[in-house]
């Protein structure tokens, strides 16, 4: 058969980063050895705007230039977004990496879905340490932590290499202790 | 030979072809700097302004102008570029088509999208298809790797004394421009002494041998400067394979007119241009494990349109389905049209079908790419008949 990709299903605001953090996951995987893909989908763009962004992983090389439809992993960046159709063609197996404060019943509650659940309070830990709630690199960590497609140290790497040239030394610091506790704190059942 | 992945880059398509103009270095590059451009040009103002480059950068009004600028740079004697997409080409085609008729070996990367109206953003080619019949050679790329380098091997093509025509490398809008994947790139030093310096040929600011750049040319030698064009293209045919073997000398990439996959033993074969290529053959291997002799030519260069390839690889095949993502209103689709005509000679014609598919970035999945195969195999498919995919009745 051919390749099995990995795919990942961002659903962010526009605003919060979810492409950004589906560009820096395909930087990071790459240097482990793996192919990837980063693309947006665009619409009116306006900030606030729901927007999703995709993600494909995998050993060879990608040939499928499609949406993605059945992902592995949905990443869901704010949970006013939360409804069905979010987990449209995530199987039972795949997983679910919420940013929410209401824990795992709300996410259940409002997807109906099965499977793995994660949640994180991303935007809170944003909010401490960078003082913005842009939740990304939370996320990214947290992402990092739950499918293992790639080490918390890469995404780290990446996220200063990514951040050096715009940010301050000490933003870019926050930024990697924001990865940091998204890996460690997110919370997994199911 | 395989690139190791862990040594490749992640770039956007915009992004790999605007490190292919920082390594070409042209001397100008024009350019609308807004909506329908592409973040190629933006990557690349970004390398003007911060010195990387010596280019001399010409933001203008319009896409009119800006192919005007560079048709006048080019009569100068300069390397000069542009990029565009969309109804910016649209506006551009006057100028377009007198680019190619004063033979002035311009590289223009183009992001594919739809033309208004109704207005739309998203990846289709009729964009590049009404500037089919303009007098550039046009290169349809799969993924942003041959993108970049269809960029730069493209230099040679354009500035070679046989051609001296200019060249498009299209790319798919958003899915290959936007999306991000890994590239490899050459080293600076290789890629500027793969293309050289450009040798102008009769260049206007050459005041010891003055010259004349588009006057009046009734039918006293209209025509005959004509044929020579059309003669020029026809060259295209022996100058790109040497070209190409020089580029995969320094990359280990082999580009061609066509790229056969599965084809060996193939009796059912797909036609297709651009990113959805790769989603054909991802179908073709899946649909192989099922037991269904299947097989994709990918098209790479659709002007000059690769005939001969065209008949050595389709000729006696059972069917042969034909993509097109964009449509000929009144008559048949431009791949479809072209393929047809083709095999016209041929002493064992396939089975022909037309599917129009993807305008306006409307997606195309396996499902939809085996639904077509499903059918020709079948043997439901009319010649001549048009259908669709991912359309909804």
């Amino acid at each position: 058969m051919p390749a099995k990709y990995f795919e990942i299903r961002w659903h962010g605001r526009a605003g919060q980063g979810a492409k950004s953090a589906s560009q820096l996951l395909a930087e990071s995987v790459l240097e482990f050895g793996k192919y990837a893909q980063a693309f947006p989908e665009y619409g009116a763009e306006r900030s606030g705007a729901p927007m999703k962004a995709f993600n494909r992983v995998s050993d060879e090389k990608i040939l499928i230039h499609s949406s993605v439809e059945n992902p592995d992993v949905v990443v869901v960046f704010d949970d006013t977004l939360l409804s069905p159709s979010v987990v449209q063609g995530l199987s039972e197996d795949g997983t679910l990496i919420v940013n929410t404060t209401k824990g795992e019943d709300l996410v259940r509650a409002k997807t109906k879905f099965c499977g793995k659940v994660c949640v994180i309070d991303a935007t809170d830990i944003a909010l401490q340490e960078i003082k913005r709630g842009i939740p990304n690199t939370v996320m990214l960590g947290a992402v990092a932590k739950t499918t293992g497609i790639l080490s918390l140290e890469a995404v780290q790497r990446k996220v200063r290499l990514m951040f050096e040239k715009k940010l301050t030394p000490e933003a870019v610091e926050a930024n990697i202790r924001a990865v940091q506790r998204g890996y460690e704190e997110v919370s997994c059942s199911g | 030979m395989m690139e190791k992945v862990a040594q490749m880059i992640a770039v956007t398509g915009a992004q790999a072809v605007a490190h292919a103009m920082r390594q070409i270095e042209p001397d100008v590059v024009a350019a609308y700097p807004i909506t329908p451009q592409t973040p190629i040009v933006e990557y690349f103002a970004k390398f003007v302004a911060d010195g990387v480059v010596k280019t001399e950068m010409i933001p203008v009004e319009s896409e009119h102008s800006a192919m005007s600028a560079v048709v006048g740079a080019a009569a100068a004697g300069a390397r000069a570029m542009t990029a565009t997409s969309a109804n910016g080409l649209a506006l551009m085609h006057e100028i377009v088509y007198i680019a190619a008729s004063t033979r002035l070996p311009v590289v223009m990367p183009v992001v594919n999208r739809a033309l208004s109206g109704p207005i739309n953003i998203h990846c289709d080619h009729s964009d590049t298809m009404a500037e089919r019949d303009s007098g550039w050679i046009q290169f349809y790329v799969e993924d942003a790797q041959e993108a970049y380098d269809l960029t730069i091997l493209s230099v040679r093509l354009a500035e070679h004394e046989h051609v001296r025509l200019p060249v498009m490398v299209n790319q798919d809008g958003f899915i290959i421009s936007h999306g991000v994947e890994p590239v490899s790139f050459l080293p600076d030093d290789v890629v500027k002494k793969f293309v050289g310096e450009l040798k102008p040929i009769y260049p206007l600011l050459d005041t010891e041998h003055p010259v004349t750049y588009g006057p009046l040319d009734l039918y006293d030698y209209y025509f005959e400067h004509k044929r020579q064009q059309i003669e020029a293209m026809k060259n295209v045919e022996k100058v790109f394979p040497e070209v190409a073997q020089e580029f995969f000398k320094i990359s280990g990439r082999k580009y061609s007119f066509v790229e056969p996959y599965k084809l060996d033993d193939a009796e059912h074969v797909m036609v297709a241009l651009g990113s959805t290529n790769g989603t054909v053959k991802y179908t073709v291997d899946k649909m192989r494990e099922e037991g269904c002799k299947v097989g994709l030519l990918k098209i790479w260069m659709f002007r000059p349109f690769p005939k001969d390839e065209i008949q050595r690889y389709l000729t006696g095949r059972k069917s042969v389905v034909v993509l097109d993502r964009s449509a000929s209103f009144g008559a048949e689709a431009p791949l479809y049209e072209a393929v047809k005509s083709s095999l016209y000679e041929s002493a064992s014609r396939p089975l022909l079908s037309s599917f129009i598919y993807g305008l306006g970035g409307r997606g195309i999945a396996i499902e939809d790419v085996e639904e077509a195969f499903e059918k020709s195999i079948s043997g439901e498919l009319v010649t001549d008949y048009e259908y669709y995919l991912g359309l909804r009745e």
